[in-house]
């Protein structure tokens, strides 16, 4: 089978690549570009750990074909920090304990983020809801949330 | 020198620092299993077998092999029955063999049969529908009572040992037994006997990272292997055994590992990579998918018990007998005896009898999954407890106040406890605000204690300093939860360096000597007593080179604050030298300083906890919801405080999917209908409540700090707390789990 040649931005910058009709975004993300933070937890769409942004819109990278790349705005946990300053999430995450192992983290802070540019003023409730495609398996979500509501908290302060 | 050998006041011990891989993790730069490539790597993929129970008639690869994309196939016969550097592969080596890569019978679906190694992933993928496999379909069993039934097919002839009676099904192929007192005796003394059985189902471990690792392996039998494991001196000794090279020519090293609760104890694709890669002369990554992670590793063991316990009418448990039976799929070593020893451990028992069945069965066979065995039990026996109390009207935590373990208490399983901390655990939980709070109706409120063994084994840990006086750690257990966080926290309350001068390093199997695996939650105790015992060892070679520098004897300088000092006035007038100081020229007075330690720690210190839960039951769906949720546990000293909290809740939360969700689901067919996360529902953020912590620390005396592990005993008392709740919810006893709507449902209606 031939290979369609696909022309995206990630994180800001242009990149192409050449993938098989049948591989994911992830698959492309992770092998063709070697931006290994989004990690496959399923390949179904249930964990949440490829999570990245498409035109700004949270999807499952391990849901789309590498091909329907094409002239999109991919973000990825790789360009989360701006430069060598960690976004208030990432802080956070570190600050609070929020991850054990760390597989789900890039996930969950792709999701988080967008819930933020959402909802700047979220309640445990519509937290836990937004998050309720990322798995966890190691912190039972607690300091997670914590981390999530508090960074909420302090970007509302700030701004 | 002078060093105290156990320490109770702490500068940074008992802090929450950033965890020094949290910006890796944060910013998608560290590098799990499937993170690593190499040049010239191929992609292997492993064909599994679709029947519970067949024999293999024949292998046909050579349609794959004949595929310009596939640079090699393998089969069993690829793997040596017999290496030369072993006494032929017996034992353990042969069951991991057997399940790694079938021999003569696939003995559960997604056995692996065949593997390939192509150019890409796709490729590989594709073809494995190229090998033509004939199966012989057999009989099959999947449940462990009928497993254990006299007209169950046999899964392998002669695999028992010893220990199993006369007369038992050959799938029966382990038996414990112990206790002590006279059981009937103790029946007839009391005041009400509850009599019941119970039934868990297998769960998965359910880490979010699949399996991955990367091989190779030379002509000249030279290999190298990265992998996602909880402990990768396992993986190279296994390894080299299956492909039959010496245990040193295989140079492991483990990546970032993304969860494993004792499911990455043990190698899978581990073997299959590096076959495939001495075939193809290339580098081979073997990724599973979920689906495999579900079919063909893990999970824990399923469970049939039966309770017997009699009680006076003050709450004094007279005699304690249980029954359990648990199925490891299909090889030996399901944890029938850790759930009949630790199911009646919190206790302080007269007479106690309990008995243990290791049952084989066509699934996948079993792993650790954090306290092996002992949360099924617990679930039973803590169920019958709150039965007991209910029956007799008295407070569940008074009653096990009243019958709780303490210093010097027999344990049931055999030795006499040293210090521990359970009875703490319970004089927390009836102060805490938790437990007296009000239940609205359709609430109901459980309770259970939970105990685990923990455990030593062999570590070694190796210290370097630098001219500049920062240190680096070498250890050889994985980090499975922040442990590189806790090792330099030890290190420096030692060395009295700050934290950030520390740099803590998981090493390779060939830069560092034998680490047992990350389990029995032995990491911050074991490799936490080594780091402190290696810092102790390099703070002598610093106090000698101190006292040659001061031109006094060595047994006049010891160590304070990160500095050498003058042991008393009679020994000198000199200034306090700092460590950096004397690392600045140690290559001219003696040479580079280190610290090792390689010992088995044996002082582990058992561990004890108590958890409060609150549910509620819908009446019309049958859905439990968790209201309010409260671990307390002892944690002997608590390094980090942080990561200490994140295993309670790690573990009571694994425990709700277990109570409420998990369960493996087999057809008629023997095969698993539940291979995915959208079926195998794990806890989602949204199912639950913040999950409060309170840690205890009764010091063990087995640790120089008084660490107990905390990883494993959070998981013990969740299924039962949780059944009682729904129990007491619902106004009927729950018997099985996963306490799912329809089985609520049932119930209730069963009930009236």
């Amino acid at each position: 089978m031939s290979k369609l040649h696909v022309s995206t931005t990630v994180n800001g910058d242009a990149v192409e690549y050449l993938c098989d009709p049948r591989e994911t975004l992830l698959d492309c993300l992770r092998d063709k570009l070697n931006l290994t933070g989004a990690k496959e937890g399923c390949g179904t769409g249930d964990c949440g750990a490829c999570s990245v942004t498409v035109d700004g819109r949270l999807v499952c990278s391990c849901l789309m074909l590498g091909v329907e790349a094409e002239g999109k705005q991919i973000e990825t946990v790789e360009g989360i920090a701006d430069g060598d300053i960690l976004h208030p999430l990432q802080k956070k995450m570190i600050e609070y304990a929020a991850l054990q192992c760390g597989i789900c983290t890039p996930g969950i802070l792709v999701a988080a983020k967008s819930l933020l540019e959402n909802n700047p003023n979220p309640s445990e409730e519509e937290t836990r809801y937004w998050l309720a495609g990322n798995l966890c398996r190691c912190t039972g979500y607690d300091k997670i949330i914590r981390a999530v509501m508090d960074t909420a908290a302090e970007m509302r302060e700030a701004s | 020198m002078a060093l105290d050998d156990r320490k109770s006041d702490f500068n940074f011990v008992g802090t929450r620092p950033d965890r020094p891989d949290g910006l890796d993790k944060v910013t998608g730069r560290a590098k799990f299993g499937a993170d690593v490539s190499a040049p010239g790597m191929l992609h292997g993929a492993i064909l599994r077998s679709p029947h519970a129970h067949a024999r293999i008639v024949r292998i046909n690869t050579a349609k794959a092999e004949a595929h310009q994309d596939v640079k090699a196939v393998i089969t069993r016969a690829d793997f040596s029955d017999k290496p030369e550097f072993r006494p032929g592969l017996e034992g353990e080596f042969w069951n991991v063999l057997e399940n790694v890569m079938a021999g003569e019978k696939a003995l559960y679906d997604g056995h692996a049969v065949a593997a390939v190694a192509a150019t890409s992933a796709l490729a590989a993928r594709d073809a494995l529908k190229l090998i033509e496999v004939e199966y012989e379909v057999l009989p099959h069993v999947t449940d462990v009572d009928k497993a254990m039934a006299p007209d169950a097919p046999v899964i392998r002839e002669g695999a028992a040992d010893y220990s199993v009676p006369e007369g038992m099904h050959p799938n029966v192929v382990r038996y414990h037994e112990s206790g002590h007192g006279d059981v009937e005796a103790g029946f007839a003394e009391a005041d009400l006997i509850v009599e019941d059985s119970f039934v868990t189902e297998a769960t998965h471990q359910g880490y979010i990272e699949p399996h991955a690792c990367m091989g190779s392996l030379g002509a000249d039998g030279r290999g190298e292997l990265w992998c996602t494991t909880q402990g990768h001196w396992y993986a190279q000794k296994y390894c080299a055994a299956l492909v039959g090279i010496e245990t040193a020519q295989l140079r492991v090293t483990a990546s970032e590992i993304g969860g494993g609760f004792g499911g990455k104890t043990t190698v899978f694709i581990e073997p299959v990579a590096l076959a495939l890669s001495r075939k193809a002369n290339r580098p081979v990554k073997v990724v599973m998918s979920r689906s495999e992670v579900f079919r063909a590793t893990g999970p824990t063991a399923s469970a049939s018990m039966d309770i017997k316990i009699g009680m006076k009418k003050d709450g004094t448990i007279t005699a304690a007998e249980g029954i359990f039976r648990l199925q490891g799929g299909a090889f030996p070593g399901a944890p029938g005896d850790m759930t009949a020893m630790c199911a009646f451990a919190p206790y302080n028992l007269t007479n106690v009898r309990q008995v243990g069945y290791d049952v084989m069965a066509n699934r996948p066979k079993q792993a650790a999954y954090r306290a092996p065995g002992a949360p099924m039990g617990a679930f039973a026996v803590e169920s019958v407890l709150d039965e007991l109390c209910n029956q007799l009207g008295l407070d569940p935590v008074e009653v096990r106040l009243k019958n709780a373990a303490y210093e010097g208490t027999k344990a049931n399983y055999g030795p006499t406890y040293p210090r521990i901390g359970l009875v703490e655990t319970l004089e927390a939980a009836k102060a805490h605000p938790h437990y007296a709070a009000p239940l609205k109706p359709g609430q109901g409120r459980g309770i259970s204690c939970g105990f685990w063994f923990n455990h030593g084994g062999e570590t070694s840990v190796s210290l370097a300093l630098s001219e500049d006086g920062s240190a680096q750690v070498m250890v050889g257990t994985p980090d499975i939860g922040g442990s590189r966080a806790s090792m330099a926290l030890m290190a420096a309350e030692v060395l009295g360096i700050p934290y950030e001068n520390i740099r803590v390093t998981i090493a390779d199997t060939a830069t560092l000597g034998y680490n047992d695996v990350s389990h029995g939650s032995r990491v911050t105790y074991a490799s936490g007593l080594a780091t402190i015992k290696a810092a102790r060892h390099a703070i002598e070679r610093l106090c000698e080179r101190a006292a040659a520098k001061w031109g006094i004897p060595v047994d006049a300088v010891k160590w304070e604050n990160g500095c050498a000092v003058p042991s008393g006035p009679n020994a000198g007038d000199f200034d306090p030298m700092p460590l950096a100081d004397i690392t600045a020229d140690m290559g001219a007075t003696g040479g580079p300083i280190s610290g090792h330690f390689e010992a088995t720690p044996e002082g582990a210190g058992v561990s004890f906890g108590t958890h409060i839960v609150d549910a509620e039951v819908d009446p019309e769906t049958g859905k439990t919801s968790i209201i309010r949720y409260t671990v307390i546990q002892d944690a002997g000293k608590a390094i980090h405080p942080d990561y200490v909290e994140g295993q309670y809740q790690g573990g009571a939360v694994q425990g709700i999917g277990w109570a409420l969700n998990e369960e493996y689901i087999y057809g008629e067919d023997g095969r698993l209908q539940n291979s995915i996360f959208l079926d195998y529902r794990i806890p989602v953020a949204s199912d639950l409540p913040m999950i409060d912590t309170v840690i205890v620390e009764v010091p063990n005396p087995g640790h120089p700090f008084g660490v107990r592990g905390v990883g494993e005993t959070g998981i013990v008392p969740p299924l039962a707390a949780i059944a009682n709740a729904v129990s007491n919810a619902a106004g009927v006893r729950m018997r099985q789990l996963p306490m799912t709507p329809p089985r609520i449902l049932a119930a209730l209606k069963d009930n009236g």
